[in-house]
């Protein structure tokens, strides 16, 4: 066999694989969102962004990303940073903090759902504080921003773990020397941490942030266990359009539209957290 | 017999060339040395012979049979790696073993056949620990183990002792010369340490730029370096080069020195080693600059009409810096270089 | 693991108070994750009840009429069989597909390389349960519609690109040295591969597979969209949310989370190493 072909047979499977189940059906979603009435047109994305309920699904979807993305950054930075000087216990406590990234969105809504719900854990809670009298229905219309808070809430628990993954190995493979040397030229930790943490994390945080903006664009089931019809998120209404209203049309131009915020803001996370080149680690 | 041919062998990386024509033979049982800085394609070179990359043209004959088109295990070859490349899930017997399983040989030629090399590096009472356990000079026994159990042809390193430290590589140095003069193999050996080279070889070929500039026996690289970058790459401290003046039919003018040189028109570069300078009553007039006491002797870093000259000097002499010296060169060690082509002129 | 080679983290020396904080933190955060995961196993363990009653008991009463009526709950069990067929073939289609990839990735220059890594890399940043809209047509022309296995390539698709950039990692872990001194010592390219290769990779083999397990188990939106009498545990839960008595959506919750333990514990050497080259 020739060895130059080794490689392109190795991959072939996979490739194979894409086309059939990854480019082909995608344009397939193409073709059907620009058609309508057997034609080239536009008619399906008019009548999608023209529907009452898009501004608000959109608003809240990014609402949604604005609200968490943020502060899971945050949360993995800080408990990246903390495993990172941790020397008894680090394996433990990186085995509870990443148990999340095993969860399901769907679970995890069910799982705050335990605690938000009428007769839930919050209620017995502030019941048990005497801070209430009667079990309050925090999941409904009344209470649209709790709502908010506990779909934004659940999203934090459950998709941190996966950025808290992506960055302890980033930090993991910075090396010790560059700290050292910090230290002796006087920088405090927190400059340590913004003047060599943050710039050699880059790439980390490029895959990251990439991965969480998708995923949050993405939010669906989470949303469903908590929210229902109270709060319409994009993802939401793409299934809605295919089951409740049987209109594939109008779900594939969704998607589309959902896919164009997507590679929107990878273009855009990528473009602010350029790494110059040779300044890789 | 295992005489190696290597025939105009050129590689290029995309529109890098790394070997430039190469032409060598090694002949049987020879110990040749590659030695070269890093990048000059010595251990491309190597990954040639043993299969493990192919050249972009040219032939490798080993035994009298062509083998560039065949896979390693076909060459009659066994390679020791810069790293060792002990398999860490085997154990070391497992490990020195490893190619006569594939040979398919019967459990007891295999156990004897270890037992024999491991006995030859003196890790008998190693073989059942797993390459995780062994320090870096352990693993380097295992790997040459491995290698000279196969009984192959042709045995290839690859800057085998790079990564042991200094006093270890000493004496794996001399084991290796040892248990390699004995085996009877034909051993190409690939080093940037030129006391390495000069330690172990039969010949040496200096490479540089992807160029074999020089194949020969230590002594003759050192005495009679063919070009100005041998000269300077081989002995440390380097070669000392001086520009001459023609004064008339075969003579010199060097630093307002007097000597008898080539009979050529072209001007020429005086060189001499550091060694084969003594101080005298007529000489090159230097002015030390530095002085560096080593022990065995003492190195002076002069300053001789205007250019660096070095010069090793017996340690019993008292010279401070700025004390103006006359050095005598041996005139038996004197060369010349044409520094047009930066060739040796006889 | 990259993890070991661990760099001093920009934080203050302690000092007693800070040491205190620190501490403080790290319990809270501990406490943030495994609380929420505490109240879900109370209500599983509650009769159905004690689940639709206020106020909740705080210590878990370990009754198990809940999960009986979860197992006795029409359909519940051949969903829960469901998930776990697709999840097996997913877990092995996205492997023997995926390794040979990250394979020529990791050993390999050849042209063409950089566009394959894009075409992986692309299928992450893409919402993929989207395509599940028209391979649902696609499915019922083959004859693929509604089965386990229709589902399993739709949840291959999304655990390729980890399986492939897995793998890519964890054969760039291994040294090319190795694969050559095998050939040198009579291997073919595949006799190496078999016998230094795999031996080495097998376990962080074995945890990309889980992690693909797991991406299939927990996916929702396709499993949805391609099954509808055949769904599998997610899909029937979220059919189900509307209408389901809250007992049974907190079992279901939590026979969906036990597999994540599991998979984290079984992985979690291997979490960072696979992440740590994967990302560049």
């Amino acid at each position: 066999m020739n060895p130059r072909l080794l490689p392109y047979i190795l991959i072939l499977p996979v490739t194979l694989f894409l086309i059939v189940f990854f480019l082909y059906p995608f344009a397939l979603v193409a073709q059907e969102a620009f058609t309508a009435g057997g034609g080239l047109s536009l008619q399906n994305f008019r009548e999608v962004v023209g529907y009452w309920k898009f501004p608000i699904s959109l608003r809240n979807t990014l609402l949604l990303a604005a609200a968490v993305v943020p502060v899971q950054l945050a949360l993995a930075l800080l408990m990246a940073t903390m495993v990172n000087r941790m020397n008894r216990g680090r394996d433990l406590v990186l085995y509870v903090w990443t148990i999340p990234l095993g969860i399901s969105d769907l679970a995890a809504g069910i799982i705050w759902l335990a605690i938000f719900e009428q007769s839930g854990f919050l209620n017995s809670m502030m019941g048990g504080l005497g801070l209430i009298d009667r079990p309050a229905n925090f999941l409904s219309y009344q209470h649209p921003m709790i709502v908010f808070t506990a779909i934004a809430l659940a999203e934090i628990w459950r998709a941190t773990a996966i950025m808290l993954v992506i960055l302890v190995a980033g930090i993991g493979l910075i090396p010790k020397e560059y700290y050292e040397a910090a230290e002796v030229f006087g920088a405090s930790p927190w400059q340590r941490f913004v003047k060599i943490t943050l710039p050699l994390l880059r790439p980390s945080l490029q895959t990251a942030l990439i991965l969480r903006v998708v995923l949050a664009f993405e939010i669906f089931a989470v949303v469903a266990a908590l929210g229902g019809t109270i709060f319409p998120v994009l993802m939401g209404e793409i299934y809605a359009y295919q089951f409740d209203l049987l209109n594939g049309g109008a779900a594939a131009a969704l998607a589309l539209i959902v896919l164009a915020i997507s590679i929107a803001f990878t273009l855009i996370i990528l473009r602010v957290l350029r790494v110059p080149k040779g300044a890789t680690i | 017999m295992a005489e190696i041919q290597i025939k105009n062998v050129a590689k290029s990386f995309g529109s890098y060339t790394a070997l430039h024509d190469i032409n060598l033979t090694i002949a049987n049982q020879e110990f040749m040395v590659l030695l070269g800085a890093s990048g000059c394609g010595k251990t491309t070179l190597l990954r040639i012979v043993a299969g493990l990359e192919t050249a972009t043209t040219g032939e490798v004959w080993i035994n009298g049979r062509r083998v560039d088109h065949l896979p390693p295990k076909d060459r009659g070859i066994a390679m020791v790696f810069q790293n060792y490349a002990v398999f860490p899930h085997l154990t070391v017997f497992e490990n020195i073993g490893f190619g006569l399983r594939m040979q398919k040989l019967p459990n007891d030629e295999v156990k004897r056949r270890v037992e024999r090399t491991a006995g030859l590096m003196h890790i008998e009472q190693l073989l059942k620990r797993y390459s995780g356990e062994l320090s870096g000079g352990q693993r380097q026994r295992v790997a040459v183990a491995r290698a000279l159990a196969m009984e192959p042809d042709v045995i290839l390193m690859d800057e085998p002792l790079s990564n042991l430290d200094a006093l270890l590589r000493l004496e794996m140095r001399a084991e290796l010369k040892g248990v390699l003069a004995e085996s009877k193999t034909t051993a190409i050996y690939v080093t940037h340490d030129q006391v390495e080279a000069m330690s172990l070889a039969d010949r040496i070929s200096v490479m540089h730029q992807g160029r074999i500039v020089q194949a020969a026996t230590p002594i003759e690289v050192y005495r009679n370096p063919a070009t100005e970058f041998v000269a300077g790459f081989i002995g440390n401290p380097p070669m000392n080069f001086l520009p001459a003046e023609p004064k008339g039919r075969c003579l010199w003018q060097v630093a307002g020195l007097d000597l008898q040189g080539p009979d050529t028109s072209h001007p020429l570069n005086f060189a001499i080693r550091p060694e084969d300078v003594s101080p005298a009553a007529e000489g090159l007039p230097a002015t030390a600059r530095i002085v560096e006491p080593l022990g065995a002797h003492l190195l002076v870093t002069c300053d001789v009409g205007g250019a660096m000259f070095r010069a090793v000097l017996d340690s019993d002499l008292t010279v401070k810096p700025g004390d103006r010296l006359t050095l005598a060169p041996n005139p038996g060690r004197v060369r010349w270089f044409n520094p047009e082509t930066t060739q040796a002129v006889a | 693991m990259t993890g070991s080679a661990t760099s001093q983290a920009a934080l203050p020396t302690p000092r007693k108070s800070g040491r205190f904080l620190y501490m403080a933190s790290v319990t809270l955060l501990c406490a943030w994750v495994i609380v929420p995961l505490y109240f879900l196993l109370i209500n599983t363990v509650s009769s159905p009840d004690t689940v639709n009653n206020y106020p909740k008991p705080f210590l878990p009463p370990f009754d198990w009429s809940s999960l009986q009526f979860f197992a006795s709950y029409q359909g519940m069990l051949s969903a829960l069989k469901n998930s776990v067929i697709v999840a097996l073939m997913t877990m092995v289609l996205s492997i023997t597909i995926g390794a040979p990839a990250g394979y020529a990735l990791s050993r390999f220059e050849f042209r063409g390389k950089e566009l394959f890594r894009m075409l992986v890399l692309l299928t992450r940043a893409f919402p993929l349960p989207l395509l599940a809209l028209p391979l649902a047509v696609m499915f019922i022309r083959t004859g693929l519609d509604d089965t386990a296995f229709g589902l399993a390539l739709v949840h291959t698709t999304l655990a390729l690109p980890f399986a492939v950039l897995i793998t890519f990692s964890l054969f760039s872990g291994i040294p090319v040295e190795l694969e050559e001194a095998a050939w040198t010592l009579g291997c073919t390219r595949f006799t190496a591969f078999t016998k230094v290769v795999l031996p080495l990779i097998l376990p962080g083999i074995a945890a990309s597979a889980i992690f693909a397990f797991v991406i299939s188990w927990n996916e929702v939106f396709a499993a949805a969209v391609l099954t509808i009498e055949n769904r599998t545990l997610t899909a029937f839960l979220l059919a189900k949310l509307g209408e389901a008595p809250l007992h049974l959506k907190f079992a279901g919750g939590f026979i969906l989370v036990v597999p994540a333990l599991i998979f984290i514990f079984a992985v979690r050497k291997y979490l960072f190493a696979m992440w740590g080259i994967a990302n560049r």
